[in-house]
Formats: structure tokens, C-alpha cells, sequence
């Protein structure tokens, strides 16, 4: 562990965290399961929303409870229960069992676990210097509020929206031969300038700074201990008129272009287009009702050409600050990294233990989450990203080598079908491109690809300068439906000849 | 009833509300219990049963200058022990010390508010009944039908997906200004999608239901084995505007966004689809030549929900200032105008229109005489697309409500008034406002389950529409 991490919540491990787990798991055995795991999960939360400098929204929220799922004659079964007591934890053993035998009715396929090594005692801290539930909200408040002022004093900017989320998730695992107790913390800052003209348009721009698995440090400090911040205050002085000048800059044209896509807008893609299609779950239909599944099955394994030839994407759960960076996961799997595309080839899938036994992967590599007590494990989202080129271009140099593109920052709407073949992106900013050199801002810009085509046309990454960290709190998966965070790193890259929509002619009859 | 945790949820208000020390208080204790089950490939995926237990407590600070200068503190906590009710009563007067003036301060509702509040309904139980609760009893013939159907399908040759979950939440609002409400609010749901074993074709249906007894699992199975049939037809088709039948479950998708976007606040700052350009709303505009109405009714048959301001926190057209505010009957878009936008007392203020609160169902209904059912539609057509749903549903561009998205489990073509086969799904590129300008036919409504947002949007009853020139953008290869 870092030595500069600070340790788990004493409130969480003050809990009688082993006698929970050691009243439901022998319930659990001595009725018969084949396989019993418990969680205990302390999740505390506060949202603060300020409209045009006042507060509006101010909410903190602390959410506990405990999960049994076991395994009965090849089913599974889960309980969670809200009080943290040995009673609620074995009556929560007996009621997973009974959710098991009633749904063994429609079972066919008996559940296995790939074997994981035995770890013991462990814990483990996500990396961050300044809880945020250390800070007073009025200190919060008055860090947005300030920062909305600076906003609202451009004669551009009608209204701002200023909001911070902050998650301190505290998780105790148990299956019998390893014990894991973990913390976590993230964070999410977002301000959003929205400027009305008198003739009735309007237009919005939000900062581009990511949500991170930082602490409070990230939004008062340009420079951290182990590298750059982000410099709120130089976004925030330039977000003003380049709003402005959105607002009188010219519709797009439709067509094909070349673009230049800066970190903050293409981790979105990757999300979408990578990360959930090589989800082996969604590979094997389990979310065929519902998030659907993915172009890229298991017999493409090894030889689906996912884009060009410089494209290498892993996935892991080690990443220095990622969202979905832990130590081990909801079946008390190490956290890895591994690669998900080589070469432009696909070389891997994001696994739980029951998958990875299922289809021969032999270990899984940590992906089973819950977003909470209540929720059974799936197969989530690792930290999957894009790698830079070792001696790659700077952002500069990309847009140098495009005649006639767009460079597109800032993630905003998305769109992507059941199978991860079309999707439709926009952003925050476009800047059109001659000759190699930025030309204005544009409007109005959609891009429409399919999956394969769009990264087939990546033609440079940028090197590890251009390298960003972006994602996302709040990725949407399973029904009962869960949310989980998760990061996307990605250097700048360019892409040839991408279909470019004008979405105010997409909206007129 | 006494709980687990040693305090009915009752009893919580009751303790909350005694040791609050601020000038006022508002505490909401609620019991959700849920089962659930879900299944893919024919056979079981996951399962549970949960239980939660949340108290939050909302405690206001008056500065003495009157009803609008506040502050609030919000503190909301799950399994609340009996001897950690006071924690988390001090920990929001905490909260509203360190705050600063609320802009939506308000007085309090209090038990003397006229209309429907404090009239108790007589479907739901008294304050002093214990909570309702789930559990996986519930689901228990239903699995066994299901176990049935599965097995039916796989000797069949379908393959079946799906997820069926029940919830009960019981909500107890007690104030310090003497309000006692209760809403007991059971949701479940059915979603069944069937495939072909070479997974090209792939057919869908979803049902609300409160309690399980109007679901027939076999029924909905044979009904997509029909439209799977249906489907053994393929005909390419490229992107374009096509006329389109858009059923129940699509059009509940476009216009459930409508609503969430019908706020006032932001209306009246000129930042939506409902801004009136120079300043103002759009209200009493006309959207829509036909006769429709968009309405949300806290008493509506089947669809029954809050009939009271639950607000665990403050926002754009939301205050927990109007705990307990009563709801009644909102028409949002009145024989086509636009007739109302979601406020509470705060933003209605600012956008000088009447107070109307979010409520949490929809109805779309034509006052034409003798809509036709999607059947007729489909029979009356010449030439259209017939979708089955929508997904992937995405904001494009707030200035005309520009959404996007894709069809999903079947598109077909109709022709001369019959299904003539499958056709690829698209990308749609569509704002429901506009849609609503080029309405060509109105349906019977009927209740549906939207199937993009059911997760957190369950209760709503829609008609089938005919749309002239619905915008499929770009052809998606997903099948």
C-alpha cells in the first residue's frame, strides 16, 4: 500500500464485520450451499448542486448493508438485509437459500467459480490525499460558488449550473479464505455555462475536467504530489468566450471529415465501443434483454479486427487513480491488468469466476461488482483505455497533419445500439480544422460510425503528453439496474474520413 | 409493527420529529422491499431479495424574515438504528447550520391544505399500518410458469431473455407542522424478449404490473413466437424518413422524456424546447393539431402513485420545502397546447406560472371519437415502418428537443394494411415536440411499460401514433 494512503473509515471497521460474515456463512453452509460469499458495504455520498451561484441541491446521503450469495445445487440465490447485526446476516443466508430453490425451477446451466488463490486478511485504499467528507460543505459551496461567480461576471454567460459529487464506498468481502476490507474515494466536479442571445438560441458549455479517484485535492490544487491537477482556474477564464463564440459560430456542414479527438471526448467512445463490447457477459447474451450484447462474440477471439493496426486498449484494475481500480473484487479476485485489443486484433475479455471456468479462461480477472448491499454481483466495467504511442505525436501535431477536419472536445451526447455496431457522439467544443490549423468553433456537430469502421480509420495516436484519465460515474448496467464507476485513458488520435451530421438539420422536418 | 430495527417507521417520524431543535422539520422514513429474477438463453442468470430502510431528515433553519428566508439541511441514512435517530437529526440541523439561505424557502405544508391533502385515500392503508412488504414468495408460481415456458421455448427453438421484479416501498412524511402522510407504492414488471436460435431475429413485450396477477408468461411467450414467424421475411431498407407506427411502449419512451424536460425553471430561462424566444414559455402554444392530451393523475386506475410531494432534496423544479404538498390531476399538454410545466412552489414563483409538481405516471390520450387499436392502424396503412421499441435513448439537442436513438426487437413493413416482413433497425435522429407537430393518427390508449426508462418510469398508459416522416438516420446493423 502507498504510504501516503490514509486508512479505512474507523466507523466502517469498528463494525462487527468478521461475526457477520462468520454468522452467514455458516448458516449458509450448514444449509446446504455449495458456495457462500458475504459483503458488508458502508456507502456514503453528497451531492451539491448550486444554480447560478446559490445552493439548490445539498444532499448527503449514507447508505449500509450487508449481501449473502451462496450457490445451492447449482443455483445461485442473494439476500441483503440493512441491518448489520449476526441475526439479519444468517436470516439473510436462509433467505438466499430460499431465493435459490425457488429459482432452480428455471435453471439449467449448474454454476462454477474459476478458482482464485486464498489471500487471508487483506485490505487495500484507493490513492488520495483529502477526504472529502473531511471538508465542510459551506467550503464546498463557496469553492462553486466563487467559481460560478467568475462565470456569471462574462456578459456571455446567462446562467450557470455548478455540481459536485463525492462517494466514500467502504467494502468488507468474505468467502471463507479471503477477507478483504477496502476504501475507495471519487469525486466529480462539473460546471456548466449556458448562454441564451436574444433571438431565442442557446447554447451550453460544461469543463472538461474528469470525475477522478481522487480526493478533495483535485479541485484545490493545480499541482499534486505525483503530477499535474487540473487548472480550474485557466478552464474557467477561457470557458466564457469560447462559449461566446460558439454561440455566433457557423452550422457544420455535413459530410465526411477527418477529426482530431481530444481525451475528454473520445474515453466516451471507448466506453461504449470497447469497454461494454468486451464485456464477456454481454458477448454471451446474458444482457440480451436489456443492455444488450456485442458484435465481438467469442469466436472472433484472436482474430476480429477491431481497428487499425496501432490500436492497443487494456483493460485493468490497478490504474493510479481509476474509478474502477480496487484490490479485489466482488468474489475476492486480485485486481489485473490485461490486454482487451492487440494490435488493432481482439485479445480479451473483461471475466468473473463463473465465466472465466464456463469458457475455459482458466482465472477470472476481476470484474464482478456490486454497486451496493443490494445489488447481486455482474460482470462490470475495468478501467479500459486507449495506450498512447511511446514517442507519439502532441495534439498539435495531429491537427497539423488534417486539410479539412474538426478537433472535438468534451463529452456530451451518446448514443450506441444493443450490439456496439452504430453510435452517434457530440461534444463541447469543435474547432474546424484547414490546412492544418484550428479555424474557428463550429455547430451543430453529431459523428455517426460503426464501431469497426471508426477505429479502422484511426490513423495516429498521440504520445503520453496527450494522455488523459476521463470517465464516468455512472455507467448503467444489469436489471435490477446498478451503476458503477469506471476511467478511460486515451491519448489524442485522428481519425480519416468520419461521417459528420449537422443535428439541427437532423431535427427539422 | 415493530421492525428488525426495533422502531416502526412510524415510530421513527415520531422520534425524529421530537428531537428535532429546528425551527422546522421534515423527516420521510420508507421500507422498500424487492425480489427479482432474471433469465437469459433459457435459463437462470440472477436472482435476489433486498430489503432497505432509509430516514431522512430535512431540518430548516428560519433567519426570522419571514417564509422565504431559510435554510436547509438534508441528511439522508440507511438501517437507522433506534438509538441513531437523533445522529442523523443532528447531523442535517448540522447540515443546516453550515448552509446558506435556500432560494425555494417556504413555509412548511401543514394539515389545514385544501384540496386532496390530508384526504386519505381509501385504497391505501391508514398511517398507523404496518408497512408492506415483498418477498420471493411472490415470484414463486411465476418461476415455476416460467421454468415451464423456457423449457418450452428451448424445445422450440427460441431462445428467451427476460426479468421480472417486484417491489413494495412504503413512504411515512411526517412534518413538524403536523403533516402524516403515507403512500404504500407497489411496482413490478415483466420484460420478455424472445430470439431465434441464430440470434437474427428477436422479438419483444414488457407489462407493468402492481401484483403479478395479470401476467401470463406463456401467453406473452406465444405471442413473440408469432411475431418471430413474422419476421422470417427480410427486407433491407436504407435510412430515410419514413412514415411510422410507433406502439404504446415507444411512444411512453419519447414522450416520458418530454415531460422530464417540461421544467419551468429552466423554461422560463430560456435554456428549453418550452422557452418562448425573447423571453417566457411557450405556454398556451398550440404543439400539436390533433386533439391530445398529456396528463398525470395521482389516481389514475392502474397507475396509481404518490399523491403528495415526496422531495428528498432540493433541485430545479423540486423543493423540500413542499413535503406534502398534495397533487391532483395536471394536464401538461391540453387538446394539443402546452398547458402546464413541472414547478414546485419555488420555480412556478420565478416562471409566474401555477404551481404543478412532477407526479409520477403519464397518460397520452386523443379525445377524437373511436381511436382505433394498433391493429386498425396497421390495417388502415398503405405503406410505414411498424416498430416494436425504442433504445439507447439520448439527448441530442436541447434547443428543439432533438433525441437519439434505435429501434430494437423488430422493425417491420407494412404494406396494404399487413406485416410483410422484418426490416434492419436504424439509428433515429427525432424530437418528440416535433413528432408531435406531425401526428397523422392518434390510437386507443392503453396502459404500457416504457422500455428504455421502466426502470425508473413505470406506470403509464399510451396510444399507438402514426408519425409522418419519423427520421431513421443511418441503418444499425444490430439484430
Amino acid at each position: 500500500m502507498d504510504d501516503h494512503r490514509p486508512g479505512i473509515d474507523p466507523e466502517f471497521t469498528a463494525l462487527p464485520l468478521r461475526d457477520l460474515a462468520d454468522a452467514a456463512l455458516a448458516q449458509a453452509k450448514s444449509l446446504g450451499a455449495q458456495h457462500a460469499d458475504f459483503r458488508a458495504e458502508r456507502i456514503r455520498g453528497q451531492h451539491i448542486g448550486l444554480s447560478d451561484g446559490n445552493p439548490q441541491t445539498l444532499i448527503d446521503a449514507d447508505d449500509s448493508g450487508l449481501a449473502v450469495r451462496v450457490i445451492v445445487d447449482g443455483t445461485w440465490g442473494f439476500a441483503s438485509a440493512v441491518d448489520l447485526t449476526t441475526d439479519a446476516a444468517a436470516r439473510a443466508a436462509r433467505q438466499a437459500i430460499e431465493v435459490a430453490k425457488v429459482a432452480a425451477a428455471m435453471n439449467t446451466e449448474p454454476i462454477e467459480l474459476a478458482p482464485e488463490p486464498a489471500y487471508g486478511e487483506v485490505t487495500w485504499v484507493s490513492a488520495y490525499e483529502i477526504d472529502p467528507f473531511t471538508v465542510s460543505a459551506a467550503d464546498k459551496v463557496a469553492l462553486l460558488a466563487q467559481w460560478s461567480n467568475t462565470l456569471l461576471a462574462h456578459a456571455a454567460v446567462s446562467h450557470v449550473d455548478a455540481s459536485l459529487q463525492q462517494v466514500r464506498e467502504c467494502k468488507f468481502y468474505s468467502d471463507g479464505v479471503t477477507t478483504a476490507t477496502q476504501q475507495r474515494i471519487r469525486l466529480q466536479p462539473a460546471l456548466t455555462a449556458v448562454a441564451v442571445s436574444d433571438d431565442g438560441r442557446f447554447d451550453t458549455m460544461r469543463t472538461l475536467a474528469p470525475p477522478v479517484g481522487r480526493g478533495y485535492e483535485f479541485l484545490t490544487s493545480r499541482q499534486l504530489r505525483d503530477g499535474a491537477g487540473w487548472d480550474f482556474e485557466a478552464e474557467l477564464a477561457e470557458l466564457p468566450e469560447l462559449l461566446a463564440a460558439k454561440l455566433r459560430a457557423p452550422t457544420v456542414e455535413p459530410g465526411r471529415y477527418d477529426l482530431v479527438i481530444d481525451p475528454s471526448n473520445l474515453w466516451l467512445v471507448i466506453h461504449e465501443s470497447i469497454g461494454h463490447a468486451t464485456e464477456l457477459d454481454r458477448a454471451l447474451g446474458y444482457e440480451a434483454a436489456y443492455a444488450g450484447t456485442s458484435f465481438a462474440t467469442l469466436d472472433k477471439l484472436g482474430s476480429l479486427q477491431y481497428g487499425s493496426g496501432i490500436m492497443h486498449v487494456t483493460g485493468d484494475r490497478t490504474a493510479e487513480h481509476g474509478l474502477a481500480t480496487i484490490g479485489y473484487d466482488d468474489e475476492g479476485v486480485a485486481g489485473q491488468s490485461w490486454d482487451l485489443i492487440t494490435d488493432g486484433i481482439l485479445s480479451g475479455y473483461q471475466l468473473d469466476r463463473r465465466m472465466a471456468l464456463l469458457k475455459g479462461f482458466g482465472r477470472s480477472n476481476g470484474c464482478a461488482f456490486s454497486d451496493g448491499p443490494g445489488h447481486m454481483p455482474l460482470q462490470r466495467m475495468a478501467n479500459v483505455s486507449l495506450q498512447p504511442a511511446a514517442s507519439g505525436p502532441s495534439t498539435e501535431d495531429l491537427i497539423a497533419g488534417v486539410d479539412n477536419g474538426i478537433y472535438i472536445l468534451g463529452d456530451k451526447s451518446w448514443s450506441i445500439d444493443m450490439q456496439r455496431y452504430n453510435f452517434q457522439f457530440t461534444g463541447q467544443r469543435f474547432f474546424k480544422i484547414s490546412h492544418g490549423r484550428l479555424a474557428g468553433q463550429l455547430r451543430d456537430v453529431a459523428y455517426q460510425a460503426t464501431t469497426t469502421d471508426f477505429w479502422g480509420s484511426m490513423e495516429a495516436v498521440g504520445g503520453p503528453q496527450t494522455y488523459v484519465l476521463g470517465g464516468a460515474f455512472n455507467c448503467g448496467k444489469g436489471q435490477p439496474g446498478q451503476v458503477a464507476p469506471v476511467s478511460h485513458g486515451c491519448p489524442a488520435a485522428l481519425m480519416r474520413g468520419v461521417r459528420i451530421l449537422n443535428t439541427a438539420e437532423e431535427g427539422a422536418l | 409493527m415493530t421492525t428488525a430495527s426495533g422502531y416502526s417507521p412510524q415510530e421513527t417520524v415520531e422520534r425524529a420529529l421530537a428531537a428535532a431543535r429546528s425551527d422546522d422539520c421534515v423527516v420521510i422514513a420508507e421500507e422498500t422491499s424487492a425480489a427479482n429474477l432474471r433469465w437469459a438463453g433459457n435459463t437462470l442468470t440472477t436472482n435476489g431479495v433486498s430489503a432497505s430502510r432509509q430516514l431522512t431528515v430535512i431540518a430548516i433553519n428560519r433567519h426570522g424574515h419571514g417564509p422565504g428566508h431559510a435554510s436547509a439541511g438534508v441528511v439522508s441514512r440507511a438501517g437507522v438504528l433506534p438509538d441513531q435517530i437523533e445522529d442523523v437529526v443532528r447531523a442535517a440541523e448540522h447540515a443546516a447550520a453550515e448552509a446558506t439561505p435556500a432560494e425555494d424557502a417556504d413555509q412548511l405544508a401543514g394539515p389545514e391544505q385544501p384540496g386532496s391533502f390530508g384526504i386519505k385515500n381509501l385504497d391505501e392503508p391508514g398511517w398507523d399500518s404496518p408497512p408492506g412488504r415483498t418477498e420471493i414468495g411472490v415470484l414463486r408460481d411465476f418461476a415455476a410458469t416460467l421454468g415451464e415456458t423456457l423449457r418450452a421455448a428451448q424445445a422450440a427453438g427460441r431462445k428467451l431473455y427476460g426479468f421480472a421484479e417486484h417491489e413494495l416501498s412504503s413512504t411515512f412524511l411526517g412534518t413538524s407542522t403536523g403533516v402524516r402522510q403515507r403512500h404504500d407504492q407497489p411496482t413490478g414488471r415483466v420484460e420478455l424478449n424472445a430470439k431465434s436460435a441464430d440470434l437474427e431475429r428477436s422479438a419483444w413485450t414488457g407489462v407493468a404490473t402492481r401484483d403479478f396477477t395479470n401476467v401470463d408468461i406463456a401467453g406473452l411467450d406465444a405471442g413473440l413466437a408469432g411475431r418471430l414467424e413474422a419476421a422470417k421475411r427480410a427486407i433491407s431498407l436504407p435510412a430515410g424518413r419514413y412514415e411510422t407506427l410507433l406502439p404504446p411502449t415507444a411512444v411512453s419512451d419519447l414522450l416520458t422524456y418530454l415531460y422530464w424536460s417540461a421544467g419551468a425553471k429552466e423554461a422560463a430561462e430560456g435554456r428549453t424546447v418550452f422557452s418562448k424566444p425573447g423571453g417566457g414559455t411557450r405556454l398556451g402554444e398550440r404543439l400539436s393539431a390533433q386533439p391530445v392530451t398529456l396528463s398525470s393523475d395521482p389516481r389514475a386506475p392502474g397507475l396509481a402513485c404518490a399523491p403528495f410531494v415526496i422531495s428528498h432534496a432540493s433541485g430545479p423544479d423540486s423543493s423540500v420545502f413542499d413535503n406534502g404538498l398534495p397533487l391532483s390531476a395536471t394536464s401538461w399538454i391540453s387538446d394539443g397546447s402546452l398547458a402546464a410545466l413541472i414547478s414546485s412552489r419555488h420555480s412556478a414563483e420565478v416562471a409566474g406560472l401555477p404551481v404543478t409538481p412532477a407526479i409520477d405516471n403519464l397518460t397520452f390520450a386523443t379525445s377524437a371519437p373511436a381511436a382505433p387499436a394498433l391493429e386498425e392502424m396497421i390495417a388502415s396503412t398503405g405503406r410505414a415502418l411498424l416498430l416494436t421499441c425504442l433504445w439507447y435513448i439520448r439527448e441530442v439537442d436541447p434547443q428543439t428537443l432533438l433525441l437519439t436513438g434505435l429501434t430494437r426487437d423488430g422493425v417491420y413493413l407494412v404494406e396494404d394494411g399487413e406485416v410483410v416482413g422484418a426490416v434492419n433497425n436504424f439509428r433515429f435522429n427525432e424530437s418528440p415536440v416535433g413528432m408531435l407537430e406531425r401526428l397523422l393518427e392518434v390510437g386507443a390508449t392503453v396502459p404500457t411499460l416504457p422500455r428504455e426508462w421502466g426502470d425508473y418510469f413505470n406506470r403509464a398508459a399510451m396510444p399507438p401514433v402514426r408519425v409522418e416522416g419519423f427520421n431513421m438516420s443511418s441503418v444499425s446493423q444490430a439484430s
